[in-house]
C-alpha cells in the first residue's frame, strides 16, 4: 500500500467542475509532478461540500485546510507554500484563518457548524470513484450485517424503529413502505431508487450520487434482502452525467468485489443494480410514471390503487425510495435506530438536506436536523440576505410547495410544520425571498413550470394549470379583476381534488399558498394596479428625478432601445412608449437619480 | 365458479358486489349513474379524464370510479357536492379546450361531451382561454383527424395500440400542447395505417371520422348521364336502423333498399351475390392449392384492413392470402364488364357506389389493381354512417318504407353470404361449399358452430372425405398478430385461415353506427349485430353459394367455370410488401 503525506481533494462535484475544477485538477498534478512530489501529494477528485456558491474548493490533508473558489493561476502558489514550505494560503482559505488548529478551522463556520452531516456524510471526503475508499468509510458494513447477522423481517424492524420518512416529498415511513412490500406476494420484486431530481434548485440527490454512489447502492441492496427482490433500477436524469458516469462505475466495482451479483458475502443473496436513464421530464419524479417510463412508455402516471407496492414495476410488487432516503439507511444500519431517532424533531427523525438559493448569501446544500428552524437556516447557516434587504419568505417544496412568510420564521422545519403551513418538505428545494420579490410573480413562475412539465394526461393539470397561469398573468399584466382571483382558488380547489397523480393535484399550491399569506398583493395587482415590489414590469415605470440628474448622460448611453433622450444642463427624461422595463439607466445611473415607480 | 363478494357502501346504500369490480362497475349494480367519457370498458380504463370522480372514504383526493377496485367495507359517495362541482369544473375545462362547432360537427347529436354538458348541466364555460390549433389531416382517403375537436381520452389510441396492435397514433407533446398524432406528425396516410376506422368508432367526439364521399354520390345521381348503381354489403343491413332508433341487432334490408331506391340509385344490388361468388373462387382456389401442393393455408382477402396490415407487417404470408378480391371489387369487376354487356350500357356510364361497414374500402377503390374492367371497379365507397346521413338529408323515413327488394338480374344471395358480415361467416360460408365439393354430396348440417362467436382466436377441424380440414378464425388485428407469429414459428397449421381486421368482423366495422361507451361498454355489439347475421341466414330460403342461380348463370354466361383465365382477369388480383415508414 502507498503512504501519502498529503492528499488534496479537489471538488468534482456539478457546481465545482462547472467553476473549472476539472482543469484545476489538471494543474495540480502538472505542478505536483514538477516539483517532484508525485509520490508524497496524492490528489483525488470529491463530491461536493454544499458551499457550492464559493466553488472551486479545494481541501488539503493532514491539514484539512479549505480553500474556496480556486483560480487556476491559485494552484501554483497552494503546492509552493502549502505542500512544500507548510504555509497555509490564509488569503483563499475558508473559516477561521487564524485558528491554531486548522482541522478545527472549518468549526465556527456557521455555514458548517450547524450541520449534521449523514446522508452527505461521504461527500466531499472520499474519491467517489474508488469503493476501497467507501469500505474504508464503512462502506457495505451495513449490508455484510444484515445479510450475515439480520433477518429480512429484522432489517425492516430497524428501519421502522429508526423513524426515517422518505426525504423525496411526502414523507411516507420508509420502514412501513419496506414492510408493505416484503408482505406482497409475488414471484418477483424489484427495489427502485428515484433519482430524477426534478425540483427546480434541488440538487441533493445529484451531490449524493457524485460524491457517495456506493451508499445507494448498498442502501438498494440491504432494501432487496429486507423485501425480497433481486433486481434494482435507478432511474437517474440523464441531464446528470457526472452521476450517471459514477454510478456506473461503481455499480461495475461492486459487481467486481461481489458486492452486487449473486450469492453475496456468500449468503446465497442475490441483487444486481440497473441504471435507466430518464429524459428529465418533471413527471416521472412521480413513482407511477416512474414505472411508466422504466417500462418503455410515455411517462405518465397511473392511477393508484393499486399502489406499487402491490403492483407496481411490470405489475410485481415494487418498493420504491430516493436517493437521500438510501443515503441515510446504511448509517442506520451501523449506529443503530437509537442514535437515529437522537436526531431530528420527536415526529421526524435525522436531518434533511435542503437546497438553500434565492436572495441568501450562502447558496448551497445544507443538511440540518429535522425540525431546525427556517431563521436558523437563512441567518446562521445562510449567512442572512444579500445588501440587507428584508426577508419576505421561503418556498420550500417546490414547485409543489408553498411560501412560508416572514412571520413564521421560527418554524421548525418538519414534515408536519409545513404541512400545516400550507406548504411542504418536498425533496428540500429552499428557495429564499426578500422584498423585491412580487409574490404573485412567484406564483406566475412555478405555475408556468407546472403548466411546461404537466404530462397531459387528466384535463385538470392539463388545461385547469394552463387556465390558472392565464389568470395570473393577466392579473400581473394589470389586467385583473377581482372575480379572477376566486376563478383562481375555483380551480384551484378542484384541480387539488381531482386531478389524477400528486404532481397535478399539488400543481396550486404556490398559488394557494401566495394567496393565503400574501392576498394584499393580489389585491393591489388588481385593484390599485400596482405591484408592490415593483416587480410586474406593465404596473411599474422607471423614471428620472429632475432634482438628483446631472445630465451626465451614462443612462441615455446604456439604454438599450433608446427610449432615454436628454441636453447638457437639463434633467433627461425616459420616452415610457419606447421603455423595455429593463432597468439598465438605474443601475449604471452613478447619481442614485433614476427610480423604479411602482 | 361462485365470484367473492364484498359488502360496500354506496351513497349510504349497504350492496354486496363481487370483489373484482371498480366503482363504477358497483355503481352500475346499484343503479346509480356515474358520468364517464375516456372510459371504455376493456379498451380504456385509464382514469384519466376525471369525470368519474367520486368520494372515497379515507382518500384525500377524489378517485376516479373506472379504475377504483371496490374492497370490504369500502365506503362511496358518488354525488356530494364535492363531487359535483369538480365534475363540472373539469368538464367546463374540456370544454374551454374545445372547438365548439357543435352544430355542423359530424357527431352533433351523437357527440358524448355534448350528452355531458347537457347531463351536468353546463350553462357557461367560465374558464375560456387559449385552445390549440392545428391543421385538420385530411389526406388519408379513410379517416379525417381533428384535433382540435380532440380532448385526448386516448380511447383511439388504446383502440390502434392495444387491441389491434398498429400503434399508428399516440400522443405526442406534453402538457397543454398535447395531441395525438403519429410519429414526427405525419399524416395517417403516410403512416402504417391500416385505415380499419376502429378509432374513429371509439372517438366521443368529431375529432375521428371517415372521409365523407356522399358529395361525390349526389352529383353522380344528379348527372343523366350516368347509370348510378348501388350495392350494400351484408353487415350494412343489420346495423343502419340503429341509426334511425332502432334497437341494436334490428334487421333492415328491406327499409334500406327501398331507401336507397328512393334516392335514385338506378339499381339496388347485394353484395351478397358477390360474397357467392367470392365462395366459388376462394373455395376452388383452396382445392386447387391442396390438389396440387400450393401454398397453405389460403388466407382470405375480403377485409382491405386486413391486406394492408399484411402487407406492412407480414408480407410473408403474401402467398398465403386468397388472389379474390374483396366481395364488392368482385361484384364491381362484374357489373362494368358482364352486366355492362347484358344490360348494353356503355362501362364507362356505369357509376358504381358501395354501401360498406368499412373505412379501409375507401382505400381499397382506389388501388391501382382494382381495375381491371377498364376504370375502377368501384367508384365511391360510402360507410353504413354516409349513407345515413344522406337518408337523412333527403328527408326519407327509414323506419316507414314499403317492402323492397334487391334488383335483378344478380339479386339472389344465399345465407353463406350473408353471414360474411360476422367473423367466422366467411370460413362457415366456404366449408358449407368446401365440404360439399369435396364429399360429392349435400350437406346436412349447415352449422358450423366452432367458428361463431367473439372468441379471439377460433379454430375448427372439419373431416370431409376422409381428409381432415383444419381451419382458423381471427378478427381484430391484434389477434391477427397472434395467430401469424404461432403461424410462423411452426407451432400451429391450417388449410384455410380467416382474417379480419376489425374486432367482431364486419358488423362492428369501422364505418358502422357509432354507440357511445355507456352503450357498448355494457352491450357486446358484436354478438348483438351478429345474432341478427345469422338470423337473416336461417330466414333465407337458399343458404349455400353454390346454390345461388344468379352466380351460376354468371359462371355459365360469362366466366365459364370458377377459377377460369376470365375470373382471374376480372375478379383477382395480386399483392405486395409496404414500407412501414419509409425514408424520404
Amino acid at each position: 500500500m502507498e503512504f501519502f503525506r498529503a492528499h488534496v481533494l479537489v471538488c468534482g462535484g456539478t457546481g465545482c467542475t462547472s467553476s473549472n475544477s476539472e482543469k484545476i485538477k489538471q494543474e495540480f498534478e502538472a505542478q505536483i509532478k514538477k516539483n517532484g512530489l508525485d509520490k508524497e501529494v496524492k490528489i483525488v477528485t470529491t463530491g461536493c461540500h454544499g458551499l457550492c456558491a464559493e466553488g472551486p474548493i479545494v481541501v488539503v490533508y493532514p491539514e484539512g485546510a479549505m480553500y474556496t473558489m480556486v483560480r487556476l493561476e491559485d494552484v501554483k502558489e497552494i503546492v509552493e507554500e502549502h505542500l512544500i514550505k507548510g504555509r497555509l494560503v490564509k488569503r483563499l482559505m475558508a473559516g477561521d484563518k487564524d485558528s491554531q488548529d486548522v482541522s478545527k478551522s472549518l468549526e465556527n463556520v456557521d455555514f458548517f457548524k450547524r450541520q449534521v452531516r449523514i446522508a452527505l456524510r461521504n461527500c466531499g471526503v472520499i474519491n467517489p470513484e474508488s469503493i476501497d475508499e467507501y469500505i474504508a468509510y464503512d462502506g457495505y458494513k451495513a449490508l455484510a450485517k444484515a445479510l450475515t447477522e439480520m433477518k429480512p423481517e429484522e432489517v425492516i424492524a430497524e428501519i421502522k424503529k429508526s423513524g426515517l420518512r422518505g426525504r423525496g416529498g411526502a414523507g411516507f415511513p420508509t420502514g412501513l413502505k419496506w414492510e408493505l412490500t416484503a408482505k406482497a406476494v409475488g414471484d418477483q420484486k424489484y427495489v427502485l431508487c428515484n433519482a430524477d431530481e426534478g425540483d427546480p434548485g434541488a440538487f441533493m440527490d445529484r451531490s449524493v450520487l457524485e460524491g457517495d454512489p456506493h451508499s445507494v447502492l448498498e442502501a438498494m441492496a440491504i432494501a432487496g434482502y429486507a423485501v425480497g427482490a433481486d433486481q434494482g433500477y435507478i432511474y437517474v436524469r440523464a441531464e446528470y452525467p457526472i452521476a450517471v458516469k459514477r454510478l456506473e462505475i461503481a455499480v461495475k466495482q461492486a459487481r467486481e468485489y461481489n458486492l452486487l451479483g449473486k450469492n453475496i458475502f456468500g449468503t446465497g443473496f442475490n441483487f444486481d443494480i440497473e441504471l435507466r436513464l430518464g429524459a428529465g421530464a418533471f413527471v416521472c419524479g412521480e413513482e407511477t410514471a416512474l414505472m411508466t417510463s422504466i417500462e418503455g412508455h410515455r411517462g405518465e402516471p397511473r392511477p393508484k390503487p393499486p399502489f406499487p407496492a402491490v403492483s407496481g414495476l411490470w405489475k410485481k410488487p415494487t418498493l420504491l425510495n430516493n436517493v437521500e432516503t438510501y443515503a441515510n439507511i446504511p448509517v442506520i444500519l451501523n449506529k443503530g435506530a437509537d442514535w437515529f431517532t437522537k436526531i431530528g424533531s420527536e415526529k421526524s427523525k435525522g436531518t434533511k438536506v435542503f437546497a438553500v438559493g434565492g436572495k441568501i448569501n450562502n447558496t448551497g446544500l445544507v443538511e440540518i436536523p429535522i425540525g431546525t428552524t427556517l431563521r436558523e437556516v437563512i441567518y446562521d447557516i445562510g449567512g442572512g440576505i444579500p445588501n440587507g434587504k428584508k426577508f419576505k419568505a421561503a418556498q420550500t417544496g417546490g414547485p409543489s410547495g408553498g411560501c412560508i412568510p416572514a412571520s413564521r420564521i421560527d418554524t421548525p422545519m418538519d414534515y408536519e410544520t409545513l404541512k400545516e403551513l400550507g406548504s411542504m418538505m418536498g425533496s428540500g428545494g429552499l428557495i429564499v425571498m426578500d422584498e423585491d420579490n412580487c409574490m404573485v410573480d412567484i406564483a406566475r413562475f412555478f405555475l408556468e413550470f407546472t403548466v411546461d412539465e404537466s404530462c397531459g394526461k387528466c384535463p385538470p393539470c392539463r388545461i385547469g394549470t394552463k387556465r390558472m397561469l392565464e389568470i395570473l398573468e393577466k392579473i400581473t399584466s394589470g389586467k385583473g379583476e377581482m372575480e379572477d382571483i376566486d376563478k383562481l382558488e375555483l380551480l384551484a380547489k378542484n384541480i387539488t381534488a381531482s386531478a389524477l397523480c400528486g404532481l397535478g393535484q399539488s400543481a396550486p399550491q404556490p398559488v394557494l399558498s401566495t394567496l393565503r399569506y400574501f392576498r394584499d398583493e393580489y389585491i393591489a395587482h388588481v385593484k390599485d394596479k400596482k405591484c408592490p415590489a415593483g416587480v410586474c414590469k406593465s404596473m411599474m415605470s422607471y423614471v428620472i428625478s429632475a432634482d438628483h440628474c446631472k445630465s451626465c448622460g451614462i443612462c441615455a448611453k446604456n439604454c438599450p432601445v433608446g427610449a432615454i433622450s436628454g441636453e447638457k444642463k437639463t434633467p433627461y427624461s425616459i420616452d415610457q412608449e419606447k421603455c423595455i422595463k429593463c432597468g439598465a439607466c438605474m443601475e449604471k445611473c452613478p447619481f442614485k437619480a433614476i427610480f423604479k415607480n411602482a | 365458479m361462485d365470484t367473492e363478494m364484498v359488502n360496500i357502501t354506496i351513497d349510504t346504500r349497504k350492496i354486496q358486489v363481487p370483489k373484482n369490480y371498480t366503482v363504477l362497475e358497483a355503481a352500475r349494480h346499484a343503479n346509480i349513474d356515474i358520468p364517464t367519457l375516456c372510459f371504455l370498458k376493456d379498451i380504456n380504463e385509464i382514469g384519466a379524464c376525471r369525470m368519474c370522480v367520486v368520494e372515497i372514504k379515507g382518500a384525500r383526493s377524489l378517485q376516479a370510479a373506472c379504475v377504483y377496485p371496490v374492497s370490504e367495507g369500502l365506503e362511496i359517495f358518488t354525488q356530494t357536492p364535492r363531487v359535483r362541482e369538480a365534475r363540472k369544473v373539469t368538464l367546463e375545462l374540456i370544454l374551454s379546450n374545445h372547438e365548439k362547432k357543435c352544430l355542423t360537427c359530424v357527431r352533433s347529436r351523437s357527440c358524448e361531451l355534448q350528452k355531458l354538458a347537457e347531463e351536468l348541466n353546463i350553462k357557461d364555460v367560465r374558464f375560456e382561454g387559449e385552445r390549440i390549433n392545428h391543421p385538420i389531416d385530411e389526406l388519408s382517403p379513410s379517416i379525417v383527424r381533428d384535433p382540435n375537436k380532440c380532448i385526448l381520452c386516448r380511447r383511439c389510441v388504446n383502440m390502434c395500440k392495444n387491441v389491434q396492435k398498429i400503434g399508428v397514433i399516440d400522443t405526442n407533446e406534453r402538457g397543454f400542447k398535447t395531441i395525438v398524432g403519429s410519429a414526427f406528425n405525419k399524416s395517417l396516410a403516410d403512416v402504417p395505417c391500416i385505415n380499419c376506422g376502429q378509432c374513429i368508432t371509439v372517438c366521443p367526439v368529431g375529432a375521428l371520422k371517415e372521409k365523407d364521399d356522399t358529395d361525390r354520390v349526389w352529383e353522380a345521381l344528379a348527372n343523366n348521364d350516368l347509370h348510378v348503381v348501388v350495392q350494400t354489403a351484408p353487415a350494412v343491413r343489420v346495423a343502419i336502423g340503429e341509426e334511425f332508433g332502432m334497437p341494436i341487432g334490428s334487421r333492415a334490408t328491406s327499409n334500406m333498399i327501398a331507401a336507397l331506391r328512393r334516392l335514385g340509385f338506378k339499381k339496388v344490388f347485394d353484395t351478397d351475390t358477390a360474397a357467392d361468388l367470392t365462395i366459388m373462387e376462394e373455395v376452388t382456389e383452396v382445392v386447387e392449392r391442396i390438389k396440387n401442393g400450393g401454398k397453405l393455408p389460403v388466407i382470405t382477402s375480403c377485409s382491405p384492413g386486413w391486406i394492408k396490415f399484411c402487407e406492412h407487417n407480414y408480407p410473408e404470408f403474401l402467398d398465403n392470402l386468397s388472389t379474390c378480391k374483396s366481395p364488392h371489387e368482385m361484384f364491381g369487376a362484374v357489373l362494368k364488364s358482364y352486366y355492362a354487356e347484358k344490360m348494353g350500357i356503355d362501362p364507362a356510364k356505369i357509376f358504381v357506389v358501395s354501401i360498406m361497414p368499412c373505412t379501409a374500402k375507401k382505400f381499397e377503390v382506389q388501388r391501382p389493381e382494382m381495375a381491371s374492367s377498364g376504370s375502377q371497379d368501384v367508384d365511391v365507397v360510402l360507410t353504413t354512417r354516409e349513407l345515413a346521413r344522406m337518408i337523412k338529408e333527403a328527408g326519407i323515413d327509414f323506419t316507414e318504407l314499403p317492402d323492397r327488394h334487391f334488383d335483378d338480374p344478380m339479386g339472389e344471395a344465399s345465407g353463406a353470404a350473408v353471414i360474411f358480415g360476422a367473423t367466422g361467416g366467411v370460413t362457415e360460408a366456404a366449408l358449407r361449399y368446401l365440404v360439399e365439393l369435396l364429399e360429392g354430396k349435400p350437406l346436412k348440417k349447415l352449422e358450423f358452430e366452432a367458428v361463431r362467436g367473439v372468441d379471439g382466436v377460433k379454430e375448427a377441424t372439419v373431416e370431409a372425405a376422409g381428409m381432415k380440414i383444419k381451419a382458423a378464425v381471427v378478427h381484430g388485428t391484434g389477434n391477427a398478430r397472434k395467430l401469424l407469429d404461432r403461424m410462423k414459428s411452426g407451432e400451429a397449421q391450417y388449410h384455410f385461415v380467416e382474417v379480419m381486421a376489425c374486432p367482431g368482423g364486419c358488423v362492428t366495422g369501422g364505418g358502422q353506427p357509432i354507440q357511445p361507451s355507456q352503450v357498448r361498454s355494457w352491450i357486446d355489439l358484436r354478438a348483438e349485430r351478429a345474432k341478427a347475421i345469422y338470423e337473416e341466414d336461417e330466414s333465407l330460403p337458399m343458404r349455400k353459394s353454390q346454390d345461388n342461380p344468379a352466380v351460376k348463370k354468371m359462371y355459365e354466361e360469362y366466366f365459364g367455370h370458377p377459377g377460369s383465365h376470365k375470373a382471374h382477369e376480372l375478379l383477382h388480383t395480386h399483392y405486395a410488401a409496404r414500407a412501414n415508414y419509409p425514408e424520404e
